[in-house]
């Protein structure tokens, strides 16, 4: 059974368009990257999926289980982590994880206790005093202390200091070692990159592209370095170019036919054509519109 | 009941404000009554040269003499204005300020049917009105025993029922109000409150505005008229509460299908 399986799914606030006929398959146990820039609908997604707000066509299934009518069933198996954290004034950090807890009607204070302390979270602080990388922590113990079986974590690492961002995803790939399922939305790349099996990437409220990590990061494009000179102009398919010191650098996407030959007529002393980076293939689909990736 | 217990915690603290302001000046009213009492004749004249004025707060019917009609008018003002304006702030404020303080995201990511929240919630409005009119009955009864009256408890108890019955419509609009809003609605709750007991005034001022007794709660509390009657008008009380339990109604209806920002 998928853990999240969409078809369809669109969303429009009146005439504004949150996202428009997503389809998109979580595997059980997988560790998917969700990535785009703000505003491209990723927020929209997650809340749709949460049941928060209600898709204006489409469908959602967690766990084969329908987003609309099995919101609580779904939600007792699910720990969600928002990009921004908000708690009621007055309340210790103690306070907002029983309460947690308490509305799950379970005992957490245990597994709360070793997040804690793995984050370094003081528990008797009040929570309108706290720093945004400490409401952070708070609100990753509130997510993870039921031990929940899907894990969607949205901009999960924003405020969170370096050393802190290790400690989370280390807490993460233990979790995803014991079966969870994990879900994370991000504009941060290279965490993607570096933690997830799949990812897809969204844009203007559509999947433009989807599949693993390594099938992405093999995109048409390629990142081409060249020591010497070559001519280029009226050469299709090249971004974000570079001019050295002693050459060009460039992201190319068109037929490499053409740039052999021109490559051929010029005065080329080094040349390295390479993968590129997981935020230069983005950077691509950003700029290209992008290819659906489901088989990869 | 996890909720309902978050509620009250939250609330506390207006709650003991508001319970404790109220409880005060209703005390020191009626701690003013044996004085008023021996002025009886000049303040009965006083009265009788303001006019309109009079008729407005029902002073023209009612006994100033009698610690009764003294209750009704000064002690009735302080409970019905200081009871509508809580009421009015606890109802509009119950699903509104989850939004308003982007706290409905945590509270709705939690297992629970939001059938159930709001349900937790308008139990706590319910019960923190209730245990303010009680508390409110209870320092009425002992400031009358202090200044050494006989409790007349029939007319005591009618009084405060209305104004019980006004909390609770006001509550109820304001809730329903509540879940349509996405931002605090404080302002909206006390000019509800404040409105409603301007069209009571001017109800009692000209028989031409009579028909506003039946859009505002304060038209069943007039003391004047329960005293007389003995008891409250039904014909004025229960449109009032099928309002409050359509607006109830529509919380529950819009709270079900709303999108949480």
């Amino acid at each position: 059974m998928d853990a999240i399986r969409t078809d369809d799914l669109t969303k429009y606030y009146g005439g504004t368009r949150g996202i428009e006929h997503i389809s998109l398959t979580v595997g059980q146990g997988d560790f998917f990257g969700f990535i785009g820039p703000n505003g491209a609908g990723k927020s929209t997604f997650i809340r749709t999926l949460l049941g928060l707000i209600r898709p204006s066509s489409g469908q959602a299934r967690i766990f084969g289980l329908n987003v609309g009518r099995d919101r609580v069933k779904i939600l007792e198996r699910v720990g969600y982590l928002p990009a921004e954290a908000s708690f009621w004034p007055g309340m210790r950090v103690r306070d907002v994880l029983r309460l947690s807890a308490g509305l799950r009607r379970r005992d957490c204070q245990p597994e709360a206790d070793r997040l804690c302390e793995r984050l370094r979270l003081d528990p008797s602080r009040k929570v309108e005093t706290l720093s945004l990388g400490n409401r952070k922590k708070a609100a990753i113990v509130c997510a993870l202390q039921h031990e929940p079986e899907l894990l969607i974590l949205d901009e999960p690492t924003s405020g969170l200091d370096p050393l802190m961002q290790r400690e989370f995803f280390d807490i993460l790939r233990e979790r995803s070692a014991q079966g969870a399922t994990i879900f994370l939305s991000s504009h941060i790349l290279s965490e993607v990159q570096r933690n997830c099996a799949h990812a897809a990437i969204i844009r203007d409220g559509s999947i433009i592209a989807c599949g693993s990590v390594e099938s992405l990061s093999r995109a048409d494009a390629r990142r081409v370095s060249v020591r010497g000179h070559v001519e280029l102009d009226g050469l299709a398919g090249i971004r974000d170019l570079r001019r050295t010191p002693d050459g060009v650098d460039f992201l190319y996407g068109g037929d490499m036919r053409e740039l052999l030959s021109a490559l051929a007529k010029g005065d080329v002393r080094d040349l390295t054509v390479s993968e590129p980076e997981l935020e230069e293939v983005f950077l691509h689909y950003y700029e290209e519109g992008g290819v659906r990736h489901d088989d990869l | 009941m996890t909720i309902f217990r978050h509620e009250l915690r939250l609330g506390r603290t207006a709650f003991a404000v508001w319970t404790a302001a109220v409880a005060s000046l209703l005390a020191v009213c009626v701690f003013l009554y044996p004085e008023m009492k021996s002025q009886m004749g000049a303040a009965s004249r006083l009265f009788a040269s303001m006019g309109r004025f009079t008729a407005a707060f029902g002073m023209d019917r009612l006994d100033f003499g009698t610690l009764i009609g003294f209750y009704a008018v000064e002690c009735g003002s302080i409970l019905g204005l200081g009871g509508a304006f809580f009421a009015s702030l606890l109802g509009v404020s119950a699903l509104a300020k989850e939004e308003r303080g982007h706290t409905a995201e945590f509270l709705l990511t939690h297992p629970l049917s939001r059938a159930r929240v709001v349900t937790a919630k308008l139990a706590a409005v319910l019960a923190q009105i209730t245990a303010m009119n009680l508390i409110l009955l209870g320092m009425a009864l002992a400031a009358v025993r202090l200044i050494g009256e006989e409790f007349p408890w029939r007319e005591l108890l009618l009084l405060h029922g209305a104004y019980y019955l006004l909390q609770l419509e006001l509550a109820g609009i304001c809730f329903g109000i509540s879940a349509f809003l996405r931002r605090g609605g404080a302002g909206f709750g006390m000019g509800l409150a404040a409105v409603m007991y301007f069209l009571d005034l001017v109800a009692n001022v000209t028989d031409k505005a009579r028909f506003l007794k039946y859009i505002t709660p304060f038209g069943y509390c007039d003391g004047a008229d329960i005293i007389a009657a003995g008891r409250l008008d039904p014909a004025l009380l229960i449109p009032g509460m099928l309002c409050a339990f359509g607006a109830v109604a529509a919380a529950y209806w819009q709270y079900e299908t709303k999108d949480i920002q």
